[in-house]
This record gives C-alpha cells, structure tokens and sequence, in this order.
C-alpha cells in the first residue's frame, strides 16, 4: 500500500513544473515561428472570473506571469468567452486598449492574435501572439497555424490544472508530499 | 418580381394536408426563371429591415456604424438574468467592428445592439442564449451571431431557439469555426454558417459543397470599424459573418416575405461559385 502511495505521490508532485514547462515551450515556438514580439498563454481562473498569464515569451516574459485581468473584456476576454479566434492590428488607435495594456505591462501592442484554448466543451484560457511582423499581410494558413497551437497550449495547460487538483487533493500529506518530491528528484538525477 | 408567402386571414392547415386544402395555400408568386444578383439586391439598400448585433456591444455615434435604433445588454445577477436598456457601449471594439460591416453593405437598415459580454465567463452561455431568445422574441428579421458555445449542457436549448427563429422568420447567421472544434450554434442547419475566404471583394460569397460550414464570406484583413471612433485592420470568421448578415439585408429589403429557407436558397443561388453566377 505505501509503494502504491508512493507511486501516485511520484506521478503528482513536480508535475505541474513539467507541463508548465510544456506550455512555456508552446508560447516560445509559437513566438518564433510567428516571428512575433512576444506570445502569452492566459488560464482561466474561474472562481474569481478572470485571466491569468500564465506563461509567457519575449516582451513581460520577466514580469506578467501571474497578472490578472476580468475574464469577459477586451479582445481576449471576447475570445474567451465566444470561442472566436481574432487578429487585429493597429490596436494603438485603440485609445482604451492601449492605455489599459499600458497601465498593466507597460507594453501597447500594434496588433495581435489571439485564440481560445478548448478541451472537449470547456475554454480553458487563451492564446495570444503579439506584434507579428506587419510587413507581410496575415493570411488564413497563419489563421490555421494559430489554431494548431491553440491546440497544443490547451493540452498544456489542461495538464497543468489536473497536476495542480491532484495536488492540492494530496496537500497537507506532508509524508506523501516528500515521497512525491524524492521520486521526482531520482527522475531528475536518473 | 418577388417571392411573396401566402397571405391570408382564412386558418390554414398546420399539420396535415387534406385533399381539397391544396388550393388553400397557394403561393401566388413564384420564383423568377433565373434568380440573379440583380433580381437579389440589385439597387437595395436594406431599407426596413431590421438587424441585431449579438455581440459585445456596439460603441455609439461611431461614424462608420451611423444610427443604432436600440442598444440592450444581457446582465446576471445570481441566477437572475435579465435584458436592461445599456448605455455602456462596446465592451472590446468587437460588435462595433460586425455593425459597421452590416452598415458598411447595407446602408439603411436598422441596427439593434445586444450585449452579452461582461457578465463574467461562467455566465457567458446562459447569457448568450438569454440574449438570443430576446432577440428572437423582438421579430429580428437578422440576427448577426459571431461567437459560437462549445458548453455541451446548453445545445438542446440552444438548437431549439435555433429552431424557434428560422420557422419565426428570424435568420440566424453565426460564425463557424476554424479549428475542428464542436461548437454552436453554427452547426445546426437553421442557421447560415460562414467562415473566411481571402478575397478582398466584400460582396464575394462561396457557397461550401461539403457543410457544416455553408459560406465562406470576407474575414481577412478587413478594415472595421473600431472602440474610440477608429478603424481598426482585423481577421477572423467574425468579420466574415457580418458581411453575410449585410447581404441578407439587402435581399430581405427587396424581398420582405422570403423564409429563412428562402433566404438560404437565395444566397446559394447568388453565391460566386454557383451556376450562372461563376
């Protein structure tokens, strides 16, 4: 019984640093193949109702992770809460956006994509891709690409919430906790 | 020549024809030999008909959007929702972008706003279909829907005010997704669904041979109306669908009576792709 123990502690502690990990990979390969400025994944916190930035690449990747915003404003709340991928550009002459994204990272985009991440019926959060290089007009295959790794963000970012259930469902089993943390150390030292 | 429905004050038969009642519900005009552009919305302005942006508001005196006859928003409180006049505008540039598209093809008809963001994401469904039945229950000829559910709970309830608006005479034109993802209502079939083609032409419509999604109408890089007066440079199915709402504008200001299934027949027929039209 405490092998099977020490196995489900094993399987759930330091998981939530992998799949963060995962998804920080994802926002960093979609930055880059967009030849973007910077490319945020949002969670949705649903008890207080807003978004979460959870990981981000390039510009406020030292210091967004962690801010919050309501969950039904903005574009992203938009994409949020109706399930529609959105580009816009020239969001600048947004007078409102651009003095709200300014008061809260300091950064006004020009333009940015942003689509919903879905797992079966439930919108986990949102994927954002910042400044893309406007030189080059935006085409649907970029409209698809986005969707890809809206995809591949959701599946992140859906492993990352059951890690972190399962571990607050193990939380205060400071014995089992320990067990988890040694396990996940072997793993790491091989 | 116009398509015009059966008039009358006699009660017609609901759920059963019998074999004299034939005559009873004769449709006194027909179809014209070729329906075309021109016999469509040539010369139409949407003149009297009557559109509802369900959306995130519509920001007023937007030079682009001109007037909107009414703007409503759908609030939660608790489990109380309810449908308020609103004066708070757009919530994120969004339905001002969709109306000023609509204005932008059909110049006189008439906008009404419905607001359904801004309650929080965990009220966003039950709002959203709030919002829809008071819309279907004011008699919008049109309803512009680009945002889409994928909450599995609320399908049937959605599916039959889908229902509910296309036998009402309401035409629901919803965008459709680009992910292969189940969501709603753009896949029931009372509704017209439309996703994106790379035309710059806004009056450019495909008519899709392989369904669900029906049409594909302009949603790249399109100039649209935005917060702040401005114009703003955006891309996605819901820009998309906004044209398509203009163009049944158009078509139901010439032709008042037609049926949503008349409707769809009627964007078929005209679609770039199709027929005579190609």
């Amino acid at each position: 019984m405490s092998d099977l123990r020490a196995a489900v502690a094993a399987g759930v502690f330091g998981t939530d640093e992998a799949f963060r990990a995962l998804l920080q990979s994802t926002v960093e390969t979609a930055r880059a193949i967009f030849h973007a400025k910077a490319s945020s994944a949002f969670l949705l916190d649903e008890e207080t109702d807003e978004l979460v930035f959870e990981a981000v690449a390039g510009e406020g990747a030292d210091t967004l992770v962690g801010r919050r915003f309501p969950s039904s404003t903005g574009v992203a709340g938009w994409v949020l809460v109706t399930r529609q991928p959105l580009v816009v550009d020239d969001l600048s002459k947004d007078t409102r956006f651009s003095r709200d994204a300014a008061a809260s990272t300091g950064y006004v985009p020009r333009g940015l994509m942003a689509a919903p991440l879905l797992v079966e019926d439930r919108a986990l959060g949102v994927l954002e891709v910042l400044d893309r290089p406007a030189a080059t007009p935006f085409t649907l295959a970029e409209m698809d690409l986005l969707g890809l790794f809206a995809n591949q963000a959701a599946i992140a970012l859906d492993l990352l919430q059951r890690a972190r259930r399962a571990q607050a469902a193990l939380g205060g089993h400071g014995e089992l906790e320990a067990l988890g943390r040694f396990a996940a150390l072997e793993r790491l030292l091989g | 020549m116009s398509v015009v429905a059966h008039q009358t004050d006699e009660e017609l038969p609901a759920w059963s024809l019998s074999a004299s009642a034939g005559d009873s519900i004769h449709l006194p005009s027909v179809w014209p030999e070729r329906v075309t552009r021109e016999w469509a919305f040539g010369d139409a302005t949407g003149a009297g008909v009557r559109v509802c942006v369900l959306d995130s508001g519509i920001e007023l005196d937007h030079p682009l959007v001109g007037e909107v006859q009414r703007s409503v928003a759908v609030v939660k409180e608790g489990d109380e929702i309810d449908v308020v006049d609103d004066d708070e505008g757009d919530l994120c540039g969004h339905g001002t972008a969709c109306a000023g598209i609509i204005r932008s093809l059909a110049p006189e008809c008439e906008l009404t706003s419905v607001r359904v963001l801004g309650a929080g994401y965990t009220g966003s469904a039950p709002v959203l279909l709030a919002g829809l039945e008071w819309a279907i229950d004011e008699g919008f000829d049109i309803v512009n829907m680009s945002l889409s559910t994928t909450k599995t709970q609320y399908v049937d309830r959605l599916h039959a005010l889908a229902d509910r608006a296309y036998f009402k005479r309401t035409m629901l034109i919803a965008s459709a997704h680009n992910m292969p993802v189940e969501s709603f209502p753009w896949r029931f079939a009372s509704v017209v669904s439309v996703g994106s083609h790379e035309s710059t032409d806004p009056f450019a419509l495909y008519a899709n041979p392989n369904p669900p999604v029906e049409f594909f109408a302009r949603g790249l890089n399109v100039d649209v109306a935005w917060l702040g007066g401005e114009t703003i440079n955006a891309t996605g199915n819901s820009f998309a669908t906004p044209h398509v709402a203009g163009l049944c504008a158009l078509v139901l200001g010439k032709h008042p009576k037609l049926t949503p299934f008349q409707l769809k027949s009627v964007l078929h027929l005209t679609a770039t792709n199709v027929g005579e039209s190609a």
